[in-house]
């Protein structure tokens, strides 16, 4: 399949010497430069590197803000402050930063709807799948804990309601929150141990991060047709090809960045977060950070405090079992004429959970979000099992050169888009 | 306190546009606990906004006048230190003149060598001295209620949907590409111009005012602003609007006051990497060219 | 063998336990006191919060008005059977009485954080939304308190807490 022979040779001396002891280039030149990847592969797959690079971004501006943020609940709004004020590029840093956050969540959401629509997580990528699910989470956990740093009044809001989901767990969760806080209410000491952590989560995230790219270039990549690779016809070497085509995606999409981090740095975020955390008063609507929305309107959705936490839990962890739930024989939703409706309804209906999370939770809002609640999780869990086996797939390309090519039979050219073309 | 109640009729008007108007009865009934109607936030047009957003200077010269002579009797600006004040992209006072400004206050300093606290004249280096010590101090002072410090006060305030929570595709496709970051603003002279008389069949607190753009619509703070109260030297005229105008400008300033050098510099971004992702594109095709 | 790599185990998880206690409430803050509160100032109809442990404290001078309206409620209406009174055991039945003390009903003393998810509810100054229920509304995810705190309507499990505290003389109670 993806076995290649490494077509590395060292041109200089020492490149040889070092290749006999410890052939770091060589794995490199084998996973970066000659590494096949499908001929066919469209902009969607070019959020792998556009996610490495948020990382990358994250991890860089981050490092330079610890330098002048201060973890203390006296100090750390007045210290963001200063950051944006009088620090040397502070301000521009501290929007990378925190407009770069929404930038990563965008790309994920892409990255995984491309997943699930293109089948990617089935055999064999189950693992390449889950250790992405982990990652998601992981980025979650990250991006909750750098929202509680700036300690305004959605960061302290934000937390109580979060760490409170813990208390839900019975008999011990009043006992897990107070660990949690390090005290009877969020305070100061929560701060400190949230900033730690969200130091350390990001290193924890690249490190999961290279066993996903591991997985990957073990399975090889998956493609538009969903047919795995079959002769050295269907590939082509990733650098330049795919390489030259990740950096056409990672320009626009910097464009995109760019483009909040100058002219809409606030827009993704809360007005009341520029108001000093004050335990003592609550603010009329607290909402989570825009790419919450969703598991938070599911969340509100159940009428039970238990009920609903293990709902929303149980929103993201389905996705682990993704790859035994879908029953189809074939992996890319465009040979799947039923399937396809229902994955765009899913969308649909994770968009709109995500507009009624910021919603007040009363009145015909409430309704609404149950019924797509419902939805999100009959979707996998009887409409992925059941469609894949009544449904007939279209018909498919023998491979995937002939897709690319339009070869005789199978489907009429255009038909299953060669979308580099574009 | 601030309140985000939307009022009946925009929940309404909101779930009609995403999801069809069938529930709109259904909401009728239980949106009843919405405090009080929030009013519509008109937009201004301000120079500041928008891509090429600049401030102009004359504005942010008389809207210190007002703040330091109308709100700074009860409200600080702690995040502003007087040197701000002749730093470019802001109002740009001579430096002479805002050495002279901040002696004209009194600050404290210390401890000396005696152990005490002692009251020296200002510098330009210093915050702008705020007029209580503290909340408990203000709210003693003020029969209970908080003028809060208004150096963020207008990125802390939000008009709706100009922020991504409360966003609809229709706000967003407006506001993100035109880089429409002024609620707060809009907000700031929305109740600044607020004032009006309460309808017949509405019970105020009291010591409460009744403001148009205020959630719930009873403000603590009396109106600030009378015609004629400012004597400005550049001949601008003394309306309350004006006054209101200017002071939210030098405000939007408090709370932002790299927005120049941040827009500046974006354009000069944005030109670059829209110049670097077309060079890459034809690149691009170049090089696949060879494998069609 | 396996006796060794049991001691060892041992030793392993005795090093884990210091890590993982560090994060309890540490000693300067389990040591907060008791708070003394003068009730004088507080009129038929006002409430006061006060601090407590870094938790906000509602203390109401309730009405008669209040006072029957939450007396007149059957237990069959609750939600929440409980007094969860910290002075009583878990089993006491919430009512108003069980909410309150003996002679003192006027004073309801509670720890006003909302047992959903921790937001402190509305209802404590007077332009408030106090919910359908004349007690308190909790703005997050829309739950109702009575006048005598308990949970009505909304995703709260339980009622609000009843602090342990006494009254010290007429006038002043102490909690904790």
């Amino acid at each position: 399949m993806t076995q290649h022979e490494s077509t590395y040779r060292p041109t200089t001396r020492a490149g040889q010497w070092l290749d006999e002891r410890l052939p770091a280039a060589r794995l490199m030149h084998s996973s970066f430069v000659d590494y096949p990847t499908p001929r066919n592969l469209n902009y969607l797959w070019t959020f792998g590197g556009i996610l490495s690079f948020c990382l990358g971004v994250q991890i860089v501006t981050g490092i330079v803000l610890a330098m002048h943020y201060v973890p203390s609940d006296k100090m750390a709004f007045d210290s963001i402050e200063h950051i944006r004020r009088n620090v040397n590029f502070g301000w521009l840093i501290r929007n990378v930063h925190a407009v770069g956050a929404s930038m990563f969540f965008i790309a994920v959401y892409i990255h995984i709807a491309r997943g699930l629509y293109y089948g990617s997580y089935k055999a064999p990528r189950e693992v390449l799948w889950i250790l992405g699910v982990i990652i998601y989470l992981l980025m979650m956990a990250a991006g909750f804990m750098g929202y509680t740093l700036p300690w305004g009044q959605m960061s302290f809001w934000g937390v109580t309601v979060i760490t409170n989901l813990f208390s839900a767990i019975p008999f011990v969760g009043q006992s897990i929150v107070k660990w949690l806080w390090g005290g009877y209410a969020v305070s100061g000491v929560t701060l400190n141990r949230f900033f730690s952590l969200h130091y350390l989560l990001p290193f924890v995230i690249a490190g999961v991060v290279v066993l996903h790219i591991w997985a990957l270039h073990v399975v090889g990549q998956n493609n538009p047709t969903g047919i795995e690779i079959k002769t050295r016809a269907d590939t082509v070497p990733m650098t330049p090809y795919a390489t030259m085509k990740d950096f056409v995606g990672l320009s626009v999409f910097i464009l995109f960045f760019s483009w909040f981090v100058f002219f809409a740095p606030d827009y993704l975020g809360h007005a009341d977060n520029y108001i000093e955390a004050n335990p003592l008063s609550t603010p009329p609507h607290i909402v989570p950070e825009w790419y919450y929305l969703p598991f938070y309107a599911i969340l509100r959705a159940i009428p039970s405090k238990l009920g609903g936490v293990v709902a929303m839990f149980s929103a993201i962890l389905i996705l682990a079992f993704v790859p035994w739930l879908d029953t189809s024989r074939v992996k890319s939703t465009k040979y799947r004429p039923v399937y396809r409706y229902f994955f765009w309804f899913f969308i649909f209906s994770v968009l709109a959970l995500g507009y009624l999370g910021g919603k007040p939770p009363e009145g015909a809002y409430v309704y609404w979000a149950r019924f797509f609640t419902a939805y999100y999780f009959l979707h996998f869990l009887v409409v992925m099992p059941i469609v894949g086996v009544l449904e007939t797939p279209r018909p498919m390309p023998r491979s995937i050169s002939e897709a690319v090519l339009g070869g005789a039979g199978g489907t009429p050219h255009g038909a299953t888009a060669a979308p580099e073309r574009r | 306190m601030r309140g985000n109640f939307k009022s009946t009729s925009t929940l309404v008007a909101r779930t009609k546009g995403l999801m069809g108007g069938a529930l709109a009865l259904a909401l009728g009934a239980t949106a009843a606990f919405a405090a009080g109607e929030a009013a519509h936030i008109d937009r201004q047009s301000w120079s500041f906004a928008g891509v090429n957003g600049r401030f102009d200077r004359a504005q942010l010269q008389r809207g210190f006048q007002v703040y330091k002579e109308v709100c700074a009797t009860c409200h600080g600006l702690k995040r502003i230190n007087f040197r701000n004040l002749a730093e470019p992209g802001g109002p740009e006072f001579s430096a002479e003149g805002v050495k002279g400004l901040a002696e004209s206050y009194r600050v404290e300093d210390g401890p000396n060598d005696q152990g005490k606290m002692f009251q020296r004249a200002g510098r330009p280096s210093d915050p702008i001295p705020s007029p209580y010590k503290n909340e408990q101090e203000a709210r003693a002072v003020q029969n209970g209620a908080y003028p809060p410090d208004l150096s963020l006060i207008t990125k802390a305030r939000s008009a709706g949907e100009n922020a991504s929570v409360f966003a609809t595709i229709g706000s967003m496709l407006r506001d993100i590409p035109s880089g429409y970051q002024e609620g707060g603003a809009d907000y700031v002279y929305a109740l600044l111009t607020g004032y009006a008389n309460p309808p017949a069949d509405m019970k105020l607190a009291q010591g409460m005012n009744y403001n148009q753009a205020f959630p719930g619509h009873q403000i603590a703070m009396v109106p600030p602003l009378q015609p004629g109260q400012i004597k400005y030297e550049d001949g601008s005229q003394g309306t309350v609007e004006q006054y209101a105008k200017d002071v939210t400008a030098f405000l939007a300033w408090a709370g932002d006051p790299k927005l120049e050098e941040r827009k500046r510099m974006g354009v000069l971004v944005i030109l670059y990497l829209l110049i670097t992702a077309v060079l890459v594109y034809f690149a691009k095709r170049r090089l696949w060219a060879k494998v069609h | 063998m396996i006796s060794a790599g049991a001691f060892a185990a041992v030793g392993a998880a005795a090093t884990l336990w210091p890590l993982i206690q560090q994060m309890n409430p540490d000693a300067s803050t389990q040591a907060l006191a008791s708070t003394e509160i003068d009730l004088k100032p507080i009129q038929e109809g006002q409430a006061i919060t006060v601090i407590w442990r870094g938790k906000p404290v509602f203390i109401r001078n309730r009405t008669p008005d209040e006072i029957k309206k939450a007396a007149d409620t059957p237990l069959a209406d609750l939600v929440d059977a409980s007094a969860r009174n910290d002075a009583l055991p878990e089993k006491a039945p919430a009512t108003d009485l069980n909410r309150t003390k003996k002679g003192k009903e006027n004073w309801l003393v509670m720890v006003g954080i909302c047992t959903h998810l921790g937001c402190i509810p509305k209802g404590q100054s007077l332009s408030d939304s106090k919910g359908d229920y004349g007690g308190w509304f909790c703005p997050c995810h829309g739950s109702h308190y009575d006048t005598a705190g308990r949970i009505r309507k909304g995703p709260a499990p339980r009622n609000l807490e009843v602090p342990p505290y006494e009254f010290v003389s007429d006038t002043t109670i102490k909690i904790g």
